[in-house]
């Protein structure tokens, strides 16, 4: 071997190192870490030690669901949506329709409502897609606004003011029944939320991940470096549509009644305040986020409403001060700052 | 001989009765590296904005490489292999320099049309940023995120970012701006080690660069081409002198 | 008269009181870009005013209202001392949030004082019944309605165009930084327009209570219009609120007296092809 030839090959040898160093450090971001193995842990709890709760931790799953829908376009691309709840509402008349009409079946519902809302929100993210700022967000609060007035209007399909009346789900798999403990219910609903959660943790990860990410850092580079902002929005707006709309389905189908409010500026506002909670662009933001706000709104459930929205007032002026990334941007820092010397 | 590879012809724009683009025609052979001069607020950044397609033109035609792009959008534009840096640097900050590079490489290649695979598994477009770094010394810092950069690196990182579109016409804005003295030594070393088969079009008001870099300057005042010539030229051009106030042609200072 | 006169009428009463409602918030969003969603919450406090005076302390309806534009303008100067001024540069996410958090507090604040009903209120005699017109019902108050406002639009109008204040504000809301740059104290002309924008608010509250009523609601309800009103009309322009607050106020009114089965969804729909055609705004800029 000549000395160049073998210069030539420490050269690649070196250069192999360093860029495997860098697929290491890639890879590295995509570990699974223990908190998020100690926070799947702690799902199965309430079976164990608070199962008289099992009914209220199904709700904290389905809106955590939620949640995590609203993080894909809100933490993860940058768009604020005032009406979410439109696909959450979508799904939850779905699988209410397709009940009533005599098809209970559980996942089918899920997968259709999931579709009927992905569909919507593809439709939607044509108009989404090409605005930003106050237009954009007053556009995602009209859409939502007018389908509320349409389903309310509507009554003779939605039911109007009173909900969708028999709706019945069937057992899961033709053999877990529904019962009043929820039982059946947070299981399903823990399930289906670990499931979209892989899918979702997976989506981020990708380079369509980095993508979205890249829109919400400098949407203005994105064009300069060929990207196609607006298909990559719409593609993530559908994504987040469908699984908003499988949540609500799942809605639907642990409670077994479907009402106007699934469509609401509340639920909308709610999703969003607890996302902010917990903190945006880290995927546990809405999960956890979702079960503070839950679990203190049932424990003060005795409270007048009025009053309920008086703390909250203060608890999100105190957030946006203090903790502007919420409950885990705030852990982030304090880790961060035990980790320097 | 040498082909045209970015021809703009007859371009105008214009703001209600502000006119920032007045009958603008220029030809820039492949492989040049022709240099955009001019007085603050002369239209420069508005022509890379016009050629780039953030801008639409109320006439004139863009053609690249013989094909007309004047109803492209950007996006279309950088595939095609027009790309260009910013003056004020447009990165993203929270994205660590080998995320970023990676993102663009990804755009071209499309990978980021897939969802459902994990970025580390595309081991040739991680490969392929990492040597683009590497040609501009970043390597040692790529892991850490843009916001933490020097300035002088992260104006390398632009021009990282353009070279992952495997640019045919680069369209450097003002590449030097605000990188102190000390640190543009890398900065020069990266805009010579570009390749002859990329076209270059940079805008700059550093003098040294464009004698340095430059075999023709084009010299836009106030929306229009005053003149151009090679650089021996344009410094010796009575009109050029008065443009500029009077001022000897050295480095002008910029902001 | 064709019954359209009549629409026309109560849509042009109840655009100008979203015009009112509105100006304030179109203004200071369009000079300093701060998101305050809790303009409403200044207007439903002009309300209360006004409904206290008179119940509890007998003060005639006239005499409340400039005490409602003050008591208004005097809260927003508190609140954007005290919060809102550390946060024109924050994010629009984070300037939402933090308003939308006020509104809250504002709510449950009311409806802790006040209780969640209807505030009664006893228009004086003048300005109750209506005027008959070529067979066509006119009310005395919405006639009133619209007169006050025009006068305060025409005021409005001659204040930006000919005065030097006015000139200051055209200026701040076209480029803040040319105008810093010109020796404009722009965060004093920011805080006096926030008053002043909040101080009307406050005003179109309290006229509010006697056409569309006032419960702790309405800071949420009647900002879902204003928002409407802002972002279709252009944000800094006065001539596009009012434009927009016409459009919407008169497109709601035909669209309930027309098919009421469809309620508002006229206004969203308008709202939505608006904003499709004109993103930003009838009369925005840049």
């Amino acid at each position: 071997m000549t000395s160049d030839s073998t210069q030539l090959t420490e050269g690649l040898l070196h250069r192999q190192s360093r860029t495997s160093e860098a697929h290491d450090y890639l890879q590295a971001q995509s570990r699974w870490r223990w908190p998020e193995i100690v926070f799947w842990l702690a799902t199965l709890l309430p079976f164990v030690v608070v199962p008289s709760y099992l009914v209220l931790a199904a709700q904290i799953a389905i809106t955590a669901l939620f949640a995590l829908s609203l993080d894909l376009i809100l933490g993860f691309c940058g768009i604020v949506s005032l009406g979410h709840a439109a696909f959450f509402g979508i799904g939850a008349y779905a699988a209410g329709l397709l009940s009533k009409g005599g098809f209970g079946e559980p996942l089918a519902g899920l997968a259709i409502a999931g579709l009927a809302a992905g569909v919507f929100g593809y439709a939607t993210s044509f108009i989404i897609a090409r605005f930003r700022h106050l237009a954009l967000i007053m556009l995602t609060l009209g859409i939502a606004l007018l389908l509320q007035e349409i389903a309310n209007s509507a009554s003779w399909l939605t039911g109007g003011s009173d909900g969708l009346q028999g709706v019945h789900t069937w057992p899961i798999f033709g053999r877990f029944r529904f019962d009043l403990y929820g039982y059946t219910a947070y299981t399903y609903s823990l399930a289906l939320l670990f499931v979209v959660f892989l899918f979702a943790r997976r989506l981020i990860h990708s380079p369509f991940g980095l993508a979205l990410r890249g829109i919400r850092e400098n949407a203005v580079r994105m064009p300069a470096i060929g990207a196609s902002t607006r298909g990559h929005i719409r593609t993530v707006y559908t994504i987040a549509a469908a699984i908003a709309g499988i949540a609500g389905a799942l809605l639907t189908q642990t409670t077994e009644t479907v009402s106007l409010e699934v469509l609401s500026f509340q639920r909308s506002a709610d999703v969003l305040v607890m996302l902010i909670l917990g903190g945006t662009g880290r995927l546990y933001g809405g999960l956890i986020g979702a079960a503070v706000y839950m679990i203190a709104r049932d424990q003060f459930s005795g409270l007048n409403p009025q009053y309920w929205y008086f703390w909250i007032g203060l608890i999100l002026i105190a957030v946006v001060m203090l903790l502007p990334n919420g409950i885990l941007g705030g852990l982030s820092l304090l880790v961060r700052r035990r980790e320097k010397p | 001989m040498s082909e045209i590879a970015l021809s703009v012809r007859g371009l105008c724009k214009s703001f209600g009765s502000l006119v920032v683009a007045s009958d603008i025609t220029l030809n820039v052979p492949a492989g040049a590296r022709y240099a955009l001069i001019g007085p603050n607020g002369a239209g420069k950044t508005t022509l890379i904005n016009l050629i780039t397609g953030m801008l639409r033109p109320n006439a004139g035609r863009i053609v690249l490489d013989g094909a007309d792009i004047t109803g492209l959008a950007p996006e279309q534009r950088a595939r095609r292999g027009l790309v260009r840096t910013f003056q004020i640097n447009a990165l993203f900050p929270h994205l660590t320099a080998l995320e970023s590079v990676t993102l663009a490489v990804c755009e071209r290649t499309r990978a980021v049309r897939t969802f459902w695979r994990k970025l580390s598994a595309y081991k040739h477009e991680i490969d392929e940023a990492y040597d683009i770094l590497a040609a501009l010394s970043l390597t040692a810092v790529c892991y850490r995120p843009t916001r933490e950069l020097a300035y002088g690196q992260q104006r390398l990182l632009e021009i990282a970012l353009a070279m992952a579109a495997r640019p045919k016409v680069l369209l450097l804005d003002e590449p030097a701006a605000g990188v102190p003295r000390e640190d543009s030594a890398e900065l020069f070393k990266a805009i010579a080690g570009l390749s002859r088969e990329i076209t270059v079009l940079f805008i700059e008001h550093d003098m040294e660069l464009v004698f340095r870099f430059a075999s023709r300057v084009i010299v836009l005042v106030g929306g229009r081409v005053l003149v151009d010539g090679t650089p021996h030229e344009i410094a010796s051009d009575p009109r050029v002198r008065s443009v500029y106030l009077g001022r000897a042609m050295g480095k002008v200072a910029h902001g | 008269m064709p019954a359209v006169f009549g629409v026309l009428f109560d849509g042009l009463a109840y655009g100008m009181l979203l015009f009112l409602l509105s100006v304030g918030l179109s203004v200071t969003l369009g000079m300093m870009n701060f998101v305050n969603l809790a303009h409403c919450s200044f207007a439903m406090l002009g309300g209360y005013v006004t409904v206290t005076l008179m119940n509890a302390l007998g003060w005639p309806f006239l005499a409340t209202l400039p005490v409602a534009f003050v008591a208004a303008a005097a809260a927003s100067v508190v609140l954007e001392r005290v919060f809102f001024r550390r946060f024109y540069r924050a994010s629009d996410l984070e300037q939402c949030l933090l308003t939308i958090g006020v509104v809250f507090v504002s709510i449950a604040a009311a409806a802790y004082i006040y209780g969640t009903d209807q505030q009664p209120l006893q228009l004086p005699p003048y300005l109750r019944g209506s005027f008959v017109f070529a067979g066509l019902n006119f009310a005395a108050y919405r006639l009133f309605l619209i007169a006050v406002a025009l006068v305060i639009t025409i005021a409005l109008i001659a204040g930006i165009e000919t005065t030097r204040f006015g000139a200051k504000v055209r200026a701040a809301v076209n480029n803040q930084r040319m105008a810093r740059g010109l020796g404009i104290n722009v965060d004093m002309l920011f805080a006096i327009t926030f008053a002043l924008g909040s101080g009307l608010a406050g005003l179109g509250g309290a006229l509010a209570v006697a056409m569309v009523g006032l419960d702790p609601s309405f800071a949420f309800t009647y900002l879902i219009y204003v928002l409407i009103v802002v972002s279709v009309g252009g944000l800094g322009s006065i001539a596009g609120s009012f434009a927009a607050a016409m459009v919407l106020g008169v497109s709601d009114m035909a669209g309930k007296y027309y098919v009421p089965a469809i309620g508002s969804v006229l206004i969203y729909l308008v709202m939505i092809v608006l904003l499709m055609w004109r993103p930003l705004g009838l009369f925005g800029r840049r």
